[in-house]
């Protein structure tokens, strides 16, 4: 995912001279294509995020579209206040693609952790906030980055994630895409967890409950209407993400927001930093985000509506 | 304009910026004070910014990172013409769009800052979009004392000198001062020309106050590829005997009887320098 969400910076930049890319320090073989032909289009700078993003602010003012790329935390918990002020309160058009969303860096632990990344930059207005499912979709929305208003987050899975996604119906920021119809159950993910949900969806399926799946590849703006016509008396959150402020809580404000009440579970990482290494897959059976759990929750919840 | 006109005119800058922060009820009066005659010379001799041909690519850029200080920029901008002199009565009133920060909604104005450490890097991005786009506009910032502890404005100080960004100039208000006293006693960041210097800057050390040595050093070129670095010595709360170099006017607001006096002496003042002439 990552490679791709590079690789059409590249493709991009060399169609279009306004846009550029920095990264912060990710070796000599960043974009070498880029590099050569277009080096005016390709900064590598030192490790200074909050540097970087203020600088490519002042590039957006005129007129440039950068397109930053760094390790998720440094991303988003370094310079928040530069995000905030010379990004969201300026709505200045600078891309901030942060590797290692989620558990991804699994063995690096807790500083490479991306697991408060969403729920940090929900809080700033103007930001669009997009997570991807698989590289295939990651190709679809990054054609679309260069056009949005202000700021865009780009949340970056581990790559090699299974391609799930559809090239139907079109990508559209700010739009959720219905895999699955829901029935008896609606199963609302983003980002990779959109795997997991699919999985337990087709699990369900087998022992007769019909369990639709939504994916929010945008986060910020979330797609309310889609959630309120989707909702099912069964809704299970799932996502890689600290439950604080991520996916399951928003959802959980629209619902009731809306006057809408139906059972109710979100699947996320706890409020604790990680105190087991391993591997994103390893991390992910810790916190019980697994399709396994979330099939076991879709169940549980259906049996208490039947009661 | 001659030196003595702008000198002339730093005094009724001073006194709308006294008046304004009175109807403000708050300001940041020590700063402006010193930093008043550094925009003077920067607007009305230097930026080739005008009402007119503000939106022109081409036009300077100047982003006032001491943010706090706006009431001064607010008095040299109404000054030039961005907006009437009426609206300064309206500072940091409900529904007025003049806060006690520089905001983009106030014509004139770059860049939203307030948030100390900003604008430096924000130059940077401006100054090297000006390199790679070929244009000939130059980026100018202005920095505080205390600012100068905030760790991005060396990460910038880094990048600038990388990028041998020499359509940069940073103009630091060297009053010594911030809201906690001295900066030598607070955080001490002397000795400042050696630093800049070492990480790679023309750095130029001046008189804050004097509009011959301002000029000189905004307008002179600097050597090939280096941002420069302006240490401009000033003194905090300058032109008001009770306020100079008194860390309490960092955002004292004075009295009814305390502006008269001010007003008064700068009056004195002016009219000394008119029968100087």
């Amino acid at each position: 995912m990552r490679k791709t969400s590079l690789d059409m910076v590249q493709e991009m930049a060399l169609r279009d001279p306004r846009i550029l890319f920095i990264g912060s320090d990710l070796g000599p073989d960043t974009l070498k294509e880029l590099k050569v032909q277009r080096p005016k289009q390709f900064l590598m700078e030192g490790v200074s995020e909050a540097n970087i993003v203020s600088m490519a602010a002042g590039m957006a003012m005129e007129g440039w579209i950068p397109y930053i790329n760094t390790i998720a935390t440094f991303l988003t918990r370094r310079c928040f206040e530069q995000i905030v002020l010379d990004l969201g309160l300026h709505k200045t058009k600078v891309r901030l693609i942060a590797s290692g969303g989620g558990l991804v860096y699994a063995p690096l632990g807790p500083t490479h952790l991306a697991i408060d990344d969403i729920a940090i930059l929900r809080t700033v207005p103007n930001m669009t906030i997009l997570a991807p499912c698989d590289a295939d979709e990651m190709r679809r929305l990054m054609l679309l980055t260069p056009d949005v208003d202000g700021p865009v987050y780009i949340r970056l899975g581990k790559g090699g994630d299974p391609v799930v996604s559809r090239a139907e119906p079109a990508c559209e920021i700010g739009k959720a895409i219905l895999l699955r119809e829901p029935g008896d159950a609606l199963i609302v993910t983003t980002g990779v967890c959109l795997q997991v949900a699919l999985a337990a969806a087709a699990e369900l399926g087998k022992a007769g409950i019909s369990a639709g799946v939504l994916h929010c590849h945008t986060l910020k703006p979330l797609d309310a209407d889609a959630i309120l016509k989707h909702a099912a008396p069964v809704v299970v959150t799932i996502e890689e993400h600290i439950l604080i402020g991520g996916l399951g809580g928003a959802v959980a404000e629209i619902l009731l927001g809306a006057g809408r009440a139906p059972r109710f579970a979100r699947i996320g990482i706890p409020d604790a930093f990680a105190d087991q290494y391993g591997s994103q897959a390893s991390l992910m059976a810790r916190y019980s985000i697994t399709s396994e759990n979330l099939a076991a929750t879709v169940t549980r919840l259906l049996n208490q509506t039947h009661k | 304009m001659t030196d003595h006109e702008l000198q002339l005119k730093s005094f009724a800058l001073r006194r709308a910026m006294l008046n304004l922060i009175v109807g403000a009820g708050a300001g940041h009066t020590g700063g402006g004070l010193s930093c008043m005659d550094i925009l003077n010379v920067l607007y009305n001799r230097i930026l080739n910014v005008s009402p007119q041909t503000f939106g022109d690519p081409h036009r300077d850029r100047y982003v006032q990172s001491k943010g706090h200080c706006v009431e001064a920029l607010y008095a040299v901008l109404a000054d030039r013409g961005f907006f009437p002199a009426s609206d300064l009565a309206t500072v940091c009133h409900y529904q007025s769009h003049y806060v006690g920060h520089p905001t983009r909604h106030i014509p004139g104005v770059e860049m939203n800052t307030g948030a100390l450490g900003h604008g430096l890097p924000i130059c940077i991005g401006m100054a090297l979009a000006a390199k790679m786009d070929a244009a000939s506009y130059r980026v100018f910032t202005l920095l505080g004392d205390g600012e100068l502890a905030e760790g991005s404005n060396w990460e910038a100080g880094l990048a600038a000198a990388h990028y041998r960004l020499d359509n940069l100039a940073a103009i630091l208000d060297h009053n010594t001062l911030q809201i906690s006293g001295h900066t030598r006693d607070v955080m001490s960041n002397e000795p400042l020309d050696e630093k800049w210097r070492a990480f790679g800057w023309e750095v130029r050390s001046i008189n804050g106050h004097d509009y011959a040595e301002l000029t000189e050093a905004l307008t002179a070129p600097s050597e090939s590829g280096k941002p420069v670095f302006i240490i401009a010595n000033t003194v905090k709360g300058k032109g008001v005997s009770f306020m100079e170099n008194v860390a309490k006017w960092h955002h004292g607001v004075p009295s009814d009887a305390e502006l008269k006096q001010a007003l008064a002496e700068l009056d004195a003042s002016e009219a000394a320098l008119k029968e100087a002439k």
